[in-house]
């Protein structure tokens, strides 16, 4: 393991936070991806079912 | 023109709004301030040009969403909007009937509220011109975040958060401005920038809200 | 053919969908091996010891939250000139980007003032400008989630975001001043960018170019989400209109 030495409280939080943030963004956005895409294929099922 | 403004003071004054109720939170917020700090002399003098600031700031937001809310809900936006008045020049009329009732108010106050903070003998005079100079800005920017929430439902919480990061340039160098009147050191510098803010902001942002306000009646 | 075929969102999503899985390709190729090179490999500096290896978290989130901010400016006032729908939907999608990074820049920032400055939160005119620039988020994506229809909310965030972008600039310069006002000299600033030797400086390139692909990826998935969005509504409201 590394040493990361007296800093190492300081350096393991913050890439902590930043990589936990930048996944919870990743995936809100792959889910909101997903779910939109799928509500808009089924509208758009409807859409052209309904003529 | 001068009709309209006369109309929007007589509105702002009879609704009970905006006119005594800036006023009486203003007076509150500098009486609890010495409550929260401690009635230390030295340090309410010292913090004294900020808290006005901050408090004639506030006071400012509580009566904003009033300047088109009622005229938006019962049509007279309409009409204004389609009446030989630009647009432009019905925001400025609505943002200086606004200052009248409430900046104009604050500013006169200011220097007998210091009192309740120790303010001492230069900053009496150094809250009031800073504040004359500055609240036309805080209304005009005022305007310009009520004409974006003017369509909501509920748009005061919005307003705030909309508003209150526009007033931080000219909160710092007016508060920056009465703080250093008050030391006894040179002001000109901010003040005259404050000056800028305020010239820029009426100049500029009639336009910004016109067209606010335009999209929101659509 | 002219830069503006790719606002029309047919075009655009064409075009995105073909180029995305190569953009999220790059990212991966460029921000895990920056990370990794920076976290492991990257020696300790003299003044700053291993807390150094903060620098490739916090500058390119630093320089993202910033450029975002840009980002939103130039195709708010895309949307306001040409009516491009894909230009305002870009802006929106890169919103909640810009504001996570804003968020980590203020983050890693405080841990790495801690024992650097011995505090967490100086009101030093980066951070300051910084938490300002929050605010401004803030309140933009607030107007977007306030107002209901689409077209009314692209238009008054696109004028929120060109005046915000004027006082922000304003603020910059406030506070400055104001805290130059406040201790004369006694800036907690370190140049950081500035003298950066190349064992430090390479990885923090990579690392900065990672965040750069990671926010074309994102923002070009979320826009292209915001354009499906905007179709439904459509298709919602003829539906209504059909059963009415």
């Amino acid at each position: 393991m590394l040493e990361l030495g007296k800093y190492a409280d300081a350096i393991l939080s913050s890439w902590g936070a930043t990589l936990a943030l930048l996944i919870a963004l990743i995936l809100v956005t792959w889910r909101r991806s997903v779910q939109v895409k799928k509500a808009l294929h089924t509208a758009e099922k409807r859409a052209s079912g309904n003529g | 023109m001068i009709a309209l403004l006369v109309r929007d003071m007589r509105l702002a004054m009879r609704a009970g709004g905006g006119f005594g109720l800036g006023l009486a939170f203003f007076l509150i917020v500098s009486t609890l301030v010495p409550f929260g700090v401690g009635p230390e002399a030295a340090i309410l003098s010292r913090i004294a040009p900020g808290i006005l600031w901050v408090g004639a700031l506030l006071a400012c937001l509580l009566s904003l969403d009033r300047i088109f809310q009622l005229d938006f809900e019962d049509g007279s936006l309409d009409l204004l909007a389609t009446a030989p008045i630009p647009m432009e020049g019905t925001v400025a009329i609505k943002a200086l009937a606004h200052w009248l009732v409430t900046g104009l108010p604050l500013t006169l106050a200011a220097p007998a509220f210091g009192a309740l903070m120790n303010l001492q003998s230069p900053g009496h005079y150094w809250i009031f011109v800073t504040l004359l100079i500055g609240t036309p800005a805080l209304s005009m920017i005022g305007a310009f975040g009520a004409a974006l929430t003017v369509g909501l439902k509920r748009g005061g919480l919005l307003l705030s958060l909309l508003v209150l990061p526009l007033y931080i340039p000219t909160l710092i160098f007016g508060a920056e401005a009465a703080t250093r009147g008050t030391a006894g050191l040179s002001a000109l510098t901010p003040l005259l920038i404050m000056a800028g803010i305020t010239a820029g902001s009426v100049a500029l942002l009639p336009f910004a809200a016109a067209s606010a306000l335009r999209i929101n009646l659509r | 053919m002219s830069l503006w075929e790719f606002a029309n969102p047919v075009r655009f999503m064409a075009l995105s969908g073909k180029v995305l899985p190569w953009v999220i390709g790059l990212t991966a190729l460029t921000l895990i091996p920056g990370l990794i090179w920076g976290f492991f490999f990257t020696p300790e500096a003299v003044n700053f010891g291993n807390s150094v290896k903060i620098i490739y978290v916090h500058v390119p989130s630093a320089m993202m939250a910033i450029n975002i901010w840009v980002m939103m400016l130039v195709t708010s006032l895309i949307w306001i000139v040409r009516r491009h729908h894909v230009s305002v939907r870009a802006a929106k999608a890169a919103a909640l980007i810009g504001v996570t990074m804003t968020v980590i820049a203020l983050i890693t920032g405080a841990i790495w003032g801690e024992p650097m400055w011995g505090t967490y939160w100086a009101w030093d005119p980066r951070l300051t400008s910084f938490l300002i620039l929050f605010l401004f988020y803030l309140g933009y994506m607030a107007l977007w989630a306030a107002i209901e229809n689409p077209d009314t909310a692209a238009d008054l965030t696109s004028v929120l975001c060109i005046v915000g972008s004027v006082f922000a600039l304003l603020s910059r310069y406030a506070v400055n001043f104001w805290n130059q006002g406040l201790h004369q000299g006694a800036s907690l600033s370190m140049d950081k960018e500035e003298h950066v030797a190349d064992v430090y400086y390479l990885p923090l390139l990579l690392c900065l170019a990672g965040f750069v692909l990671l926010f074309i990826a994102l923002v070009l998935i979320r826009t292209r989400t915001e354009l499906r969005l905007v179709r439904l509504h459509r298709l919602e409201i003829r539906e209504r209109m059909k059963d009415a």
